[in-house]
């Protein structure tokens, strides 16, 4: 078993907003189970702010921590401070990582970000995806 | 909490009679077995003893039994030893694809030292056709690997059928049967190979030595280069504990083999039964009647094999996976690729694996444990929605 936090075994044994939005504002997925592991957030969008967020992950224990914590730390926000959700930010929030499962906390905050373009990107306020953050590695 | 141990592939238990057996060599029998006086006298009639038990568990005479630290070591003793000693008749070799890393890396390792590798496939089953065997042999192949049984999936290979193959291509033929000595019978001459590895944590002797056999005459260049120890086959002062432990490891496997083989299948099968009569999408992995006594391997389609792991041992099961995330280099397992299993039902990968200690209540302990814990994970999945979408919208 790898070592993991308390934090990220609290976040793995009972995560928090698992499910769909069935009637979704936008809807990000990252991964592919080939490589092992797979994020889908769904969110809704009131006032530019998160009012609902909702995850469905596929993955090991720190991919479904990761999911379960970036939802708790975007749930709320607005749209420009929860494009500010990193991976270090949310490794740092899982009281740390191994080193080996440090591509999850990627893949959250992409997640993330995805669902947020496809919420923009269907209300036509889109301008374009401003690609990889300098902080988000493969 | 009920405690459940379910990774024997991994190690055994210790036994306590090898423990008992170990201790005088750990503390007053302290001597080097290469000195001459009655502390070495003590130390080399116990490793010479020990050398007799295992030589019997294998059905080989004893001087042909080699110690050394594990498994892994024996392997690479004799996969590189082996092909060094033969390459003035030829540089090729030929292992199957889902053999032990110290089997395929040692492979590997000849590769780079100027050798060519064929890895025979397997089929779905994890099976090695002896055919393909005989198809990668060439004029120029020295030495043929193939394991005995797979601790991953547990299938049992033709071992004398692709021993027999070997020998009239004029090959050395070596087996890894780290899976199967001590828990299934194995007898060297029967099965007619020419070298074959063993470890003792794999059949309740203590972790830290293995031996290899090595029929006689057979030419195998020394791994360890030093002193006499091993007849000069294997330098280094004996890890006489160890090695006590190995030989009183492999006396009890000999005599309880029978009991513990019907005693381990039972469980197997009632755990094979009931997790797939309770849960659905499961694929037992390996071969259906060609397994290990004490193996259950399956995949758990649409979930991941470390977060099973995870909430197992929260119920004090411990099991092992193959999934990517469960591996430090976070690649699936060869040996379940090697069978043609897609890479995402791979990653959901999970394996049962019995020891003497465990019971009939453990298993249906885990039959009641598994199905919440899938759910759960099933909930959570994307994957499993979808397919629930795609089966709704079949309909």
């Amino acid at each position: 078993m790898p070592v993991y936090s308390e934090k990220v075994m609290d976040h793995f044994l009972n995560p928090r907003n698992v499910g769909e939005i069935e009637d979704a504002d936008g809807i990000g997925e990252v991964g592919n189970p080939v490589c092992g592991d797979m994020m889908t957030f769904y969110i809704k969008v009131k006032d530019n702010h998160l009012s609902d967020v909702k995850f469905k992950t596929f993955g090991c224990g720190a991919a479904i921590a990761v999911s379960s914590i970036v939802s708790e730390m975007a749930k709320g926000k607005t749209l420009e401070e929860a494009r500010k959700i990193t991976p270090s930010l949310v490794a740092e929030e899982l009281q740390g990582l191994p080193k080996n499962k440090y591509h999850c906390s990627n893949l959250g905050a992409q997640a993330l970000n995805k669902a947020i373009d496809d919420y923009l990107k269907k209300q036509g306020k889109m301008v374009k995806s401003k690609g990889r953050r300098k902080d988000e590695k493969k | 909490m009920r405690k459940v141990y379910l990774d024997n592939a991994a190690t055994t238990p210790i036994l306590p009679e090898v423990l008992q057996a170990m201790l005088p060599y750990l503390k007053d029998a302290y001597g080097n077995p290469q000195s001459l006086h009655g502390w070495g006298d003590e130390a080399r009639e116990a490793i010479e003893d020990a050398r007799g038990k295992v030589a019997a568990l294998v059905g080989s005479q004893p001087e042909e039994i080699i110690f050394t630290s594990s498994g892994t070591e024996s392997n690479n003793f004799a996969i590189k030893g082996l092909a060094m000693a033969q390459q003035s008749k030829g540089k090729h070799i030929v292992v199957s694809a889902i053999e032990h890393f110290s089997v395929l890396h040692s492979a590997r390792t000849l590769e780079k030292w100027g050798f060519e590798m064929t890895q025979v496939p397997v089929d779905k089953h994890g099976l090695v056709d002896p055919k393909e065997v005989a198809r990668s042999l060439r004029k120029d192949t020295v030495l043929v690997s193939v394991m005995h049984a797979n601790s991953e999936v547990g299938t049992i290979q033709p071992i004398r059928e692709i021993a027999g193959l070997v020998k009239e291509a004029g090959a050395v033929f070596h087996t890894d049967a780290v899976a199967t000595a001590g828990t299934m019978p194995v007898d060297v001459r029967e099965l007619g190979m020419d070298a074959l590895s063993l470890a003792g944590n794999q059949f309740y002797g203590p972790k830290g030595v293995g031996a290899l056999w090595l029929k006689k005459g057979m030419r195998i260049i020394p791994f360890l280069d030093g002193g006499v120890q091993e007849g000069g086959w294997r330098a280094g002062t004996e890890n006489v504990p160890a090695i006590v432990g190995l030989g009183k490891a492999a006396e009890l496997a000999k005599t309880e083999m029978e009991s513990g083989m019907a005693h381990l299948s039972t469980l197997r099968d009632r755990l094979i039964e009931g997790l797939l009569s309770r849960i659905e999408h499961v694929i037992l992995t390996g071969h259906p009647t060609r397994r290990l006594p004490g193996n259950a391997s399956f995949c758990v389609e649409f979930i991941e094999g470390e977060a099973m792991l995870m909430l197992l041992s929260q119920r004090g099961i411990a099991a092992s996976s193959g999934s990517a995330c469960t591996s430090r280099a976070l690649k699936v397992s060869h040996v379940l690729t090697a069978m043609g299993i897609p890479a995402e039902v791979a990653q959901g990968s999970l394996l049962f694996s019995f020891g003497r200690e465990d019971t009939e209540e453990d298993v249906d302990y885990v039959l009641e444990a598994l199905p919440p814990i899938v759910d759960r994970l099933r909930q959570m999945s994307p994957l499993y929605a979808k397919f629930l979408k795609a089966q709704k919208g079949g309909k």
